[in-house]
């Protein structure tokens, strides 16, 4: 066990070092104008992209200046510059709305991903099945900037149901922060419930031809502990790792165009708010931050993983 | 499936599924495997209507100038601030003093202004579908085929070479996998789009359409790559590359005449699927404003544009956003309808005959 924690801890450091190399190329090398431009943003005097020039240290051989790069990054200096404000504190703000959403959201999919699948399988090839795995098909194929305005329109502007956009705290207010969230974790869930239900369904299936489960059959066991007890326990292992990667994904990818679209005071809308302003240190910001919890979680996934399934951490699959 | 000796690892040598559905004494001898895929094929009447929505959803793209020029008399760039339309006797703004768009006028202004107008530009929006619809299958279709070359060599080449090549390869995939592929998107979109890109002989301009599709086909490129590498770690091992080796061929002559003749079928079907999740993610990044600049549009940027009137004029968001919806979906089915017919022992299978879509391809 120790030695599958420290080669994952191992390789994880390397990733998070490609990463931070990747971030630095992305914004400090391959573009076409002079970077110190670029960061000081369209309107900028010639003063300030003079000093961010002197600041970022752009004379320099590449890997000084990646040092930089990265000294700012963790010491609180990346500042974007119009207005001066320090885009960690922006991040740091924006982390519980993002959190509440994704958690959220991963709690709704989770819950409700295994339920469906879970009555799709026990039901395979009936009614129920065919009905539920149209509505999967159709969870699955409506991207997120089709669904969120639909939701918003209708169940928000036309029927009054759900509060107007926004975030309100979870210590201040509970009741209407779920009540402002719900709509957004609909919105994030509808994919990977189609998706996961689809999964464990298949792999329900799957297990149910093994032979450990006639053997529970045979033994007298009911029907609905044979799938309880055997059945599903044995299916969710796949779920557990495809959980651990897209949540992640998630975190960094679907909730900035909720948020965005849902006004959402988290992370991905000051990303979107940048993006649109065309602004780069916060972007810079939020892609290295969001990558490097993205590959941390996964690492973390990964040993929870293996300390619960040793096949994973003997066998060749560790990866 | 539980039955079956070795479910994932079977890979049809010698062309899609020709020894594996040609049972001995069937009468399919005489018929080729590309033959046999396309009657499978042409049975799967899900495959075919979808085939048939894609195809009309192509049609009524490249209708474009027909209905610019003849229906609706302006461009999808024209602006129409002032215009005033007769209807029916009455008179109609198309952008009200406040700044509201006119809604859907469907033919009761002759076919101008079907749609309405987009924005307080008052552009019409019937005609920013059509050309903004040509924007995102030109970038998807670009970008699919730039991201199956460059993965299907770099799996040649790892899958052949083996050894430190392999490595390099197998790892920088591994890499650029494990990352949040939109966040990366977004990073590299925003930094070409302020400012360009400029590596030797390669250079895009900062507004230019093919910086989303250089952005695209960089972050897609692990998704093909990774399993082409695995069927050439496979096939490598087989008799017919030795046979080819033994007979004094290079390694190009083996990896292109001998082992992608095999891929065929898996380059096709990943190709389509390919296509949908381009076009997805293209959407994304032009929404969020880092993929397609104005004065370009596409299908993305236009529920951008449209979500701010989300109040008052609900299908300006909507209706391009459907389009994506119908154009990924159909391309997703007819990319599992062609695994099928091609490839009949993938796992999907199972899935496929209780009619559903298996959805890698749709979630990005």
């Amino acid at each position: 066990m120790l030695r599958f924690i420290v080669r994952r801890v191992v390789g994880m450091v390397f990733v998070l070092f490609a990463v931070s190399i990747l971030v630095f190329v992305i914004f400090n090398v391959i573009p076409n104008s002079p970077p110190a431009q670029r960061l000081a943003g369209k309107n900028a005097t010639p003063q300030l992209v003079k000093s961010i020039e002197e600041e970022w240290g752009f004379d320099e051989s590449l890997p000084k200046q990646y040092v930089t790069m990265m000294k700012k990054v963790f010491t609180n200096e990346l500042i974007s510059y119009s207005p001066r404000v320090s885009v960690e504190d922006r991040i740091v703000e924006g982390i519980p709305a993002t959190l509440s959403l994704s958690i959220g959201a991963g709690v709704l999919w989770l819950v409700f991903g295994m339920l469906l699948g879970y009555l799709s399988a026990i039901r395979a090839g009936g009614k129920l099945d065919k009905f539920l795995t149209g509505l999967a098909v159709a969870g699955i194929s409506i991207p997120v900037f089709l669904l969120a305005p639909v939701l918003l329109y209708f169940l928000t502007y036309k029927l009054e149901i759900f509060p107007n956009s926004g975030y309100v705290s979870l210590t201040e207010e509970p009741l209407s922060w779920a009540e402002h969230l719900i709509l957004p974790w609909f919105t994030v869930a509808v994919l990977s419930i189609g998706f996961y239900s689809r999964v464990l369904r298949s792999n329900m299936l799957d297990v149910m031809n093994e032979d450990y489960v006639r053997t529970a059959r045979a033994k007298g066991l009911s029907e609905r502990r044979v799938m309880t007890r055997h059945v599903l326990r044995n299916s969710l292992i796949p779920i557990v790792t495809l959980f651990g990667l897209d949540f992640g994904a998630t975190v960094a990818g679907t909730a900035i165009i909720t948020e965005y679209i849902f006004g959402i005071e988290g992370v991905g809308l000051y990303a979107a708010e940048a993006i649109k302003k065309l602004e780069l240190p916060p972007i810079m910001g939020v892609t290295l931050y969001g990558a490097f919890f993205v590959v941390f979680f996964n690492a973390l996934v990964d040993i929870a993983y293996a300390y619960l399934d040793p096949r994973v951490r003997l066998g060749t699959s560790a990866q | 499936m539980a039955i079956d000796p070795q479910p994932e690892a079977a890979i049809p040598a010698g062309g899609p599924g020709a020894p594996l559905s040609a049972p001995a004494g069937t009468g399919t001898a005489d018929r080729g495997p590309w033959r046999i895929a396309y009657e499978r094929f042409v049975r799967n009447r899900l495959a075919l209507a979808f085939l048939a929505l894609f195809v009309l959803i192509v049609l009524f793209v490249l209708a474009a100038p027909l209905w610019a020029h003849n229906v609706a008399e302006t461009g999808p760039d024209q602006t129409h601030t002032v215009e005033k339309l007769h209807v029916n006797g009455e008179v109609r703004e198309v952008v009200t003093p406040e700044g509201l768009p006119i809604g859907p006028q469907w033919f009761e202004a002759g076919g101008k202004f079907f749609l309405g107008a987009d924005s307080r530009l008052g552009r019409d929006e019937m005609v920013r579908l059509m050309y903004g619809g040509r924007t995102s299958l030109f970038i998807g279709v670009v970008s699919g085929l730039i991201t199956t070359i460059v993965a299907v060599v770099l799996g040649l080449m790892a899958g052949y070479f083996k050894g430190w090549v392999d490595t390099v390869i197998a790892r920088t995939l591994d890499v650029l996998w494990s990352l949040p592929v939109l966040l990366f998107g977004i990073a590299l979109g925003v930094s070409l789009a302020v400012s360009g890109l400029k590596i030797g002989p390669l250079e895009l301009s900062a507004g230019s359409i093919w910086v989303p599709i250089f952005v695209i086909s960089v972050f897609t490129v692990p998704y093909v790559a990774r399993p082409i590498r695995g069927q050439v770690l496979a096939l490598g091992e087989k008799e017919f590359v030795e046979a080819a080796i033994a007979q004094g061929a290079g390694p190009l002559r083996v990896m292109f005449a001998e082992i992608l003749p095999n891929l065929a079928s898996t380059i096709i079907v990943f190709f389509t699927l390919n296509i949908a999740n381009n076009m997805l993610f293209e959407a994304a990044l032009s929404f969020l404003g880092a993929g397609v600049q104005p004065p370009n549009s596409s299908w993305g940027t236009m529920i951008s544009i449209g979500e701010e009137l989300l109040t008052t004029q609900p299908l300006l968001a909507i209706i391009p956003g459907l389009m994506i919806m119908l154009t990924v979906l159909s391309l997703n089915i007819v990319g599992d309808g062609l695994r099928d017919a091609l490839d009949p022992r993938s796992k999907v299978r199972l899935e496929a005959r209780a009619g559903i879509a298996e959805p890698e391809g749709a979630a990005v």
